[in-house]
């Protein structure tokens, strides 16, 4: 029974990414083999990278991938127990209790341990996947959460066990596979970033990013999906207008970029295409109008 | 070919020496995906060390090297951990005062500061006070008393309004024979932020030092047990401690023996990487505003103040930066430490007159957080 994920795992991380790739994600070799040994080894993934290079995608594409449903936990600061792991649903209970009353029952400790009975037990995420199996745990942004939370998470992702206080300990009957991502606007706990396998998730290179656009946006041509790649490597390059960029795009803005030039009909990307779709590209207005003064000449060029 | 547990261990102990973690528990993680790949496959074998024994982007250009030279089949060279950083005492003239006092202008055209390197291990005399500076000190402490800036702890308190607190009504009302009677709410607890002071005690920050040690006085005084001081010049000196004395004066005789580095030079980046690897890092600038008292006149290396800054501003809750120059007319931040540090400051203030402090102090208190 506790072989199910590991027995669903391809043969190898080539066979993986093979997998991924029919659900339209192309991992590179790193990221396969960290998928691969994530699920063989049922260890926690951790992916930082800047935001937009794939980190949530990935783990939907990995719940698809194991025909598993994705449990998804946002953090945020000032997340807690309550809404990470489990809380009781009040009103029932006192529906209940009312009930109970009505029907003349008198026996306290019994209402009392009706109370505390697991269909009044409302599972958030971390407790869903331990009791969901097989699943996909999305642990996303964990950066954004208090360090605090990180010392429970590390609990729960230890030993996948919840003990409650009134129902006692729910084990899972086999480890959800869990995907942790950050951004890193805060450094992470060693500790936690130990327990997991680590990986550092770059953007794509012009070849892997002109796939994804064509197997994502089918409609794109060639021409257009080159094009766009070249300028989006261009907008990330560390030299580009000295590094000044506020947002450098993701993969995510580039083929928001693309879908938007093909809605437009655009067989290529010109300077005037260009100027009036930067906005599917650009965040921040600072940005667009350092790139426009620079010239989207000198952004397109050499495509 | 050599035995693979022994090939793993050595591997380790490379990474280990050249500043990547490779803990005991990743080693084992490192075993356990070996098993799981062909281990006849460099990029197998790359990637089932990378993703198990690095846990930093950091840490990667170190691995690719150790991996690199230990797996091209030359025997592994151990790469030296760099040495403790020993302070060496050597005979430099003194820059004479009127270079000093020019250099306290910051022409514009300089942008290396030259501060004095070398470490005057004296004793400074902080007894001689004024009585206007006393009646600073006073009402430092005053102002600071009870304003330290408070976040959501995640554990609960009962409040008499708020969420319903499920656990506590539901007893009530079960003690109750079944009748609700009344409803109890909880709340998130506040908790106060942490308080991290770095003063500089360079010598050019010898005018202000004293004033801003009384400062971190008043606010260890008044920020509870969380507070922390430190001192940075050519060496980091922890003075909490020594801050916790209830008596200003008593405090800073304490803080005047423990600091050996007064009116010395400055080592900022490497005295703040020193802080964050000891401190910052495992816990103490985690969600805490971290104020550095500093002209930023930067002896060393200002690219590794940049990359420390950078650092401790993704650490920390808020980073606040006094310099003391600021206040100056016509003030701009050239100096090379000054203007590498300035992206990953949030709030910037000057901190040299007792209304400057107060400001600095309503900062700490009552500042608006940077990730509300």
């Amino acid at each position: 029974m506790t072989q199910s994920t590991v027995s669903r795992t391809p043969a190898s991380p080539a066979a993986l990414a093979e997998l991924l790739d029919q659900h339209e994600y192309l991992p590179d070799d790193g990221l396969a083999t960290a998928c691969f040994l994530a699920l063989r080894m049922r260890r926690p993934l951790f992916l930082e990278g800047e935001a937009g290079v794939g980190k949530t995608s990935l783990a939907t594409t990995l719940a698809r991938v194991l025909g598993a449903p994705l449990i998804r936990l946002q953090c945020y600061e000032g997340l807690d127990a309550a809404q990470a792991l489990y809380d009781w649903d009040f009103p029932r209970q006192l529906l209940h209790l009312r009930a109970a009353e009505a029907a003349g029952v008198t026996d306290v400790d019994k209402i009392e341990s009706e109370l505390y009975d697991r269909r009044f037990l409302v599972a958030r995420p971390l407790l869903r996947a331990i009791e969901t199996t097989p699943s996909v745990l999305l642990v996303d942004e964990v950066d954004r959460a208090d360090d605090e939370f990180e010392a429970f998470l590390l609990e729960v992702l230890s030993d996948f066990t919840i003990s409650i206080p009134e129902l006692g300990t729910i084990h899972a009957e086999e480890p959800p596979v869990v995907v942790v991502t950050s951004n890193r606007t805060r450094e992470v706990h060693d500790a936690l970033k130990r327990r997991c396998l680590y990986h550092w998730l770059e953007h794509p290179s012009f070849e892997r990013e002109v796939a994804i656009i064509r197997r994502r946006l089918p409609d794109a041509t060639e021409g257009l999906a080159k094009r766009v790649a070249h300028a989006a490597q261009r907008l990330r390059a560390p030299d580009f207008l000295d590094g000044d960029l506020l947002k450098p795009p993701g993969v995510a803005e580039t083929l928001d970029w693309t879908e938007a030039l093909v809605a437009l009909g655009a067989r290529d990307l010109d300077p005037d295409t260009a100027a009036v779709t930067l906005g599917a590209v650009l965040k921040y207005r600072e940005d667009t109008e350092r790139v426009l003064k620079r010239g989207l000449g000198s952004l397109l060029d050499g495509a | 070919m050599r035995h693979l547990d022994e090939t793993v261990v050595g591997f380790a102990r490379t990474l280990r020496a050249a500043g990547v973690g490779a803990h005991l528990d990743q080693v084992h993680a490192f075993f356990r995906a070996l098993d799981e790949v062909d281990v006849l496959k460099e990029s197998d074998v790359y990637w089932a060390g990378r993703l198990t024994l690095c846990a930093d982007p950091d840490d990667l250009p170190r691995y690719d090297r150790c991996f690199a030279a230990y797996f091209s089949g030359e025997t592994p060279r151990l790469v030296r951990r760099p040495a403790p950083p020993v302070v060496i005492f050597q005979q430099v003239p003194l820059p004479s005062r009127r270079e000093r006092e020019q250099g306290d202008d910051e022409p514009a055209d300089v942008r290396l500061a030259t501060a004095s390197e070398i470490e005057v291990l004296r004793q400074r005399d902080v007894a001689r006070l004024n009585a206007a500076e006393r009646a600073e000190i006073n009402r430092l402490i005053a102002m600071l008393d009870a304003s330290t800036e408070e976040r959501r702890s995640r554990r609960f308190a009962p409040a008499s309004s708020g969420r319903l607190d499920p656990r506590r009504t539901v007893r009530a009302v079960l003690r109750g024979g079944g009748e609700v009677y009344r409803l109890h709410h909880r709340t998130h607890r506040r908790r106060p932020r942490r308080v991290v002071l770095l003063v500089d005690v360079s010598g050019s920050m010898s005018p202000y030092a004293d004033a801003l040690l009384r400062f971190a006085h008043a606010a260890v005084r008044s920020g509870g047990r969380t507070t922390e001081v430190f001192s940075v010049g050519t060496r980091l000196t922890r003075l909490t401690r020594e801050l916790r004395h209830r008596d200003p004066d008593t405090a800073i005789t304490a803080v005047s023996a423990a600091i050996p580095d007064w009116s010395g030079g400055t080592r900022l980046g490497a005295e703040l990487k020193e802080f964050l690897d000891r401190f910052g890092r495992p816990g103490m600038a985690r969600g805490a505003i971290v104020v550095i008292a500093s002209d930023g006149w930067e002896r060393g290396d200002a690219g590794l103040l940049a990359e420390q800054m950078a650092h401790l501003h993704r650490l920390a809750h808020r980073v606040v930066w006094a310099n003391p120059h600021k206040a100056r007319p016509g003030y701009q931040p050239l100096t090379a430490g000054m203007a590498a540090a300035l992206p990953y400051i949030d709030d910037f203030v000057a901190g040299h007159s007792l209304a400057a402090l107060d400001e600095l102090a309503a900062m700490i208190g009552t500042g608006t957080g940077r990730r509300g």
